[in-house]
C-alpha cells in the first residue's frame, strides 16, 4: 500500500483531489471510453469534492466521460431527504460538474426489489467495465462503505443492517436523534470494491486512527473490513497527522520518508485544457 | 438537454452565478427554468436524467420573484379610470413597461369613478399570465366609491356613494361585474359594510380598508368579517392616536382572527410617508408591509398635467397634486424604487424589501405557492437585477 500523510484535513483534502484529477485526465476519457469512479459520502471526503468542483469550474477538468458508482444508500429514507445520499451528491458534487445524470449512479434505498437493485448495480459497474478508482473511507469501526464488522470479505452489493457504532456516528446528520436514523442500507460489497483496478481510502482525524491503525497494522480481519485492502495490489491510504495517532511511530516515518516519491503523482498537477 | 426518460421537450435554461431569493435568503444557487416553472434541478437530474439546454451567466446578479403591485392606476400616458376606446392597448402598454421595474403581476386600480365607467372599463379587464410580453394581471383593484367623504383624498366627492339602501345590490350595481376584480377597497365605518365584506370575502375578493375615519373597533369589526388588506397605511385614514389608533392599530391589534395576518400597504416613495413612519410601520409588523406604487398615468412621463379618473393632477418632480392643491393623489413611484427606498429608510436586508413587494402581495392575495417566490414549481416571472 501507499501511506500518504498530510499535515491537516486540508492538505489530505488537496493531495486526494489532485490525485483523482491526475488519474482522469492521464487516461484520456473520452466518448466511449469511460473513466469509471467509486464514489463515498460522509463528512471525510467533503473537502475532496470542493477541490475537484474548483478544478472543474478553473476549466482543468471535465468530468463528461467520468462515469461514478456510490458506494451506499440508506434504505427507506426518501430520495429528497435532505440527508440521502443522493441529496448529499447532488448538494455536494453533482450540481457543481458536467457529469452526463446517465453516468451517475447510485443505488436506490426504495427500490420494490432491493437485492435485485443490488444485482443489477453489480451488473451495471460489469457493463462499465468495471471501476479504475474506488475512493472511499474507513468507519469508527473500521468498516469500508456499510460493511460492518463481521462482513464477509468477500461480499458483493447488498442489504445491510447498520451497527451501532454506525448509527451513532450518522446521529449528528438527523439532529441527534438516534430514532430518526436509518438502520438499514444497500451497500456494495468488500469484494465489489476489491475488484476495483486502485482504492483510495480517505481517513482524516483522531477518531479514526484506531481504526487506521486496526486496518494496517493488525492482521486482514473481517471485524476491521478495511484491513481487506492489505491484499488489493493497488491500494492508497491518504490520511491526516491526527489519523496516525494510534501508529507505531516506525510506520509514520517510514511513508513520509516516501513523501517526495508520492508527491510526484500529483505534482505536477494536469490539466485538460493542454489538450 | 432531454433525454428519453424527459417529462418534456421543451429547452431547459440554467442561470449560474448568481444569487437566488429563497426560503427568505439570498442564497449562491443556480435557478433552472422550464416552460415558465421553476425547475427543481435534483429531481431533473436523478428522474428524467435531464441537464440544462442553456446556461445562462447572470454575473453575480441578484434573481427575485417578480415584483407584484396591488394597486397601480396607470403609468405611460395611461389611466385605468378612463373608459378610453383604445382601453385594452392602454393596458397592454402599462403591462409591458413595468416589467423593466421588476413588476411581472399587477391590479390595474381604479379611482371612485361613475357607475358607467366601471360597466365600460371592467369587462375590458382580463385575468392573464404574464410572460415576456408584459405583466400578468391578477385582476382590478376598486378603490372606492364607498369610501368616506371626509378621507377622500384625491377622490372626486360627487362620485362617492354608499350602500346603505342595498348592501351588497348596490355594490354589484355600482361595479356592474365583478368576475375580474380581485381588490375593493372600501371605508368599513360605512352603515352595512358588515354585510358586504363578508359577501366579497365569500367570492374570494380581497376586501381592504381606506379613505376612511374608522376607529379601532371598527377596523377591527371589518377585519373579524374578511377584511385582509389596509390600502396605503397612514394615507386618507385618521391619524394614530394614542386612545385610539383607529386603523393603524390594526397593525398590533389582539383582535385578529387566528392563524389570519393583516397586510398593509405602503407607498415607500418618499414623500406619502415620512421614513420614520415607516419604520414605526415595518417594527410594529414587518410581515404584513406590502410595497405598492399607487402609480398615476403620469408614471414615466414628463412632468406636469395628467389625468387620475375625474380629476387633473399636478407632476413636479416626484410630487403629484390635484391640480392647484396640495392634496395628494397618486405616486409616480416606480416599484424599484420604492423597494430600494424602502430598504434605505428601513435599513431592512435586501431580502426583506425585495419580500415585501414580491411574496407578501402574493400572501395577501393567497397565490404564494405560484407566485411572488422562486420554490420548486412556483411561476417563473423572475426579474433580475443588483441591488446596492
Amino acid at each position: 500500500m501507499r501511506l500518504v500523510i498530510l499535515e491537516d484535513y486540508d492538505q489530505a483534502s488537496e493531495w486526494a483531489a489532485k490525485y483523482i484529477c491526475n488519474r482522469i485526465i492521464q487516461f484520456k476519457p473520452s466518448q466511449g471510453r469511460y473513466f469509471t469512479l467509486g464514489l463515498p459520502t460522509g463528512s471525510t471526503p467533503l473537502g475532496c469534492y470542493k477541490k475537484l468542483i474548483e478544478y472543474h469550474k478553473n476549466g482543468d477538468l471535465s468530468f463528461k466521460y467520468v462515469k461514478t458508482f456510490n458506494m451506499d444508500e440508506y434504505v427507506g429514507l426518501p430520495r429528497n431527504h435532505p440527508e440521502s445520499y443522493h441529496s448529499y451528491m447532488w448538494n455536494n458534487f453533482f450540481k457543481h460538474i458536467d457529469i452526463d445524470p446517465n453516468n451517475a449512479h447510485i443505488l436506490d434505498g426504495n427500490a420494490p426489489d432491493l437485492q435485485a437493485e443490488c444485482d443489477a448495480f453489480e451488473k451495471k459497474i460489469e457493463e462499465a467495465g468495471g471501476i479504475d478508482l474506488f475512493v472511499g473511507g474507513i468507519g469508527p469501526d473500521g468498516h469500508i462503505a456499510f460493511n460492518e464488522p463481521g462482513s464477509s470479505l468477500s461480499s458483493r452489493t447488498r442489504l445491510k443492517t447498520l451497527a451501532m457504532d454506525t448509527i451513532l456516528a450518522n446521529a449528528k446528520y438527523f439532529d441527534g436523534d438516534l430514532s430518526k436514523v436509518p438502520t438499514m442500507a444497500l451497500t456494495v460489497g468488500v469484494g465489489t470494491v476489491m475488484d476495483a483496478r486502485e482504492v483510495m481510502i480517505l481517513i482524516t482525524g483522531a477518531h479514526k486512527a484506531f481504526a487506521l491503525y486496526k486496518a494496517i497494522e493488525e492482521g486482514v480481519n473481517h471485524m476491521w473490513t478495511v484491513s481487506a485492502f492489505q491484499q488489493h495490489p493497488r491500494t492508497i491510504f491518504v490520511c491526516d497527522e491526527d489519523a496516525t495517532l494510534e501508529l507505531r511511530v516506525k510506520t509514520v516515518k517510514y511513508f513520509k520518508g516516501l513523501m517526495h516519491v508520492h508527491n510526484k503523482l500529483v505534482d505536477p498537477l494536469y490539466s485538460m485544457k493542454e489538450n | 438537454m432531454p433525454s428519453n426518460k424527459s417529462v418534456s421537450d421543451a429547452p431547459i435554461v440554467q442561470f449560474t452565478n448568481c444569487r437566488i431569493l429563497r426560503s427568505h435568503q439570498l442564497q449562491r444557487e443556480d435557478l433552472w427554468v422550464r416552460e415558465g416553472k421553476i425547475l427543481n434541478p435534483e429531481k431533473l437530474f436523478f428522474d428524467e436524467k435531464g441537464s440544462a439546454d442553456i446556461q445562462l451567466d447572470c454575473k453575480d446578479s441578484i434573481i427575485t420573484p417578480g415584483f407584484i403591485d396591488v394597486q397601480i392606476n396607470g403609468g405611460f400616458g395611461v389611466d385605468f379610470s378612463l373608459a378610453t376606446d383604445d382601453f385594452k392597448s392602454g393596458i397592454d402598454l402599462v403591462s409591458q413597461k413595468i416589467l423593466s421595474h421588476g413588476v411581472t403581476s399587477f391590479c390595474p386600480t381604479l379611482v371612485t369613478s361613475p357607475p358607467s365607467v366601471y360597466h365600460q372599463v371592467l369587462p375590458q379587464i382580463s385575468i392573464r399570465n404574464g410572460g415576456a410580453h408584459g405583466a400578468g394581471i391578477l385582476g382590478a383593484h376598486l378603490e372606492g366609491p364607498f369610501i368616506s367623504k371626509e378621507k377622500k383624498g384625491a377622490h372626486p366627492e360627487h362620485c362617492l356613494r354608499t350602500f346603505e339602501a342595498g348592501a351588497f345590490q348596490d355594490l354589484l350595481a355600482t361595479y356592474g361585474s365583478l368576475d375580474c376584480v380581485r381588490i375593493v377597497t372600501l371605508a368599513p365605518e360605512m352603515k352595512r359594510s358588515s354585510e358586504v365584506i363578508q359577501e366579497l370575502t365569500k367570492r374570494g375578493i380581497c376586501v381592504s380598508l381606506g379613505h376612511s375615519v374608522a376607529n379601532l373597533s371598527q377596523a377591527e369589526e371589518a377585519v373579524q368579517h374578511g377584511a385582509t388588506f389596509i390600502t396605503h397605511l397612514f394615507n386618507a385614514m385618521l391619524p394614530f392616536h394614542h386612545r385610539d389608533p383607529g386603523i393603524v392599530g390594526l397593525l398590533t391589534s389582539d383582535k385578529i382572527p387566528a392563524g389570519r395576518r393583516v397586510f398593509y400597504g405602503m407607498i415607500s416613495d418618499g414623500i406619502h410617508t415620512n421614513p420614520a413612519a415607516l419604520r414605526i410601520a415595518h417594527r410594529a409588523h414587518p410581515k404584513g408591509l406590502v410595497l405598492v406604487t399607487d402609480a398615476i398615468a403620469g408614471m414615466g412621463l414628463a412632468p406636469g398635467r395628467h389625468t387620475l379618473g375625474q380629476q387633473v393632477v399636478e407632476i413636479d418632480g416626484l410630487n403629484t397634486y390635484i391640480a392647484g392643491t396640495k392634496t395628494l393623489s397618486g405616486s409616480v413611484a416606480t416599484m424599484d424604487t420604492c423597494v430600494r427606498h424602502f430598504q434605505e429608510a428601513t435599513g431592512c436586508s435586501v431580502e426583506t424589501a425585495l419580500e415585501a413587494a414580491s411574496l407578501h402581495p402574493a400572501q395577501l392575495l393567497g397565490i404564494e405557492h405560484k407566485k411572488g417566490t422562486l420554490n420548486y414549481d412556483s411561476d417563473a416571472g423572475t426579474g433580475m437585477g443588483t441591488m446596492v
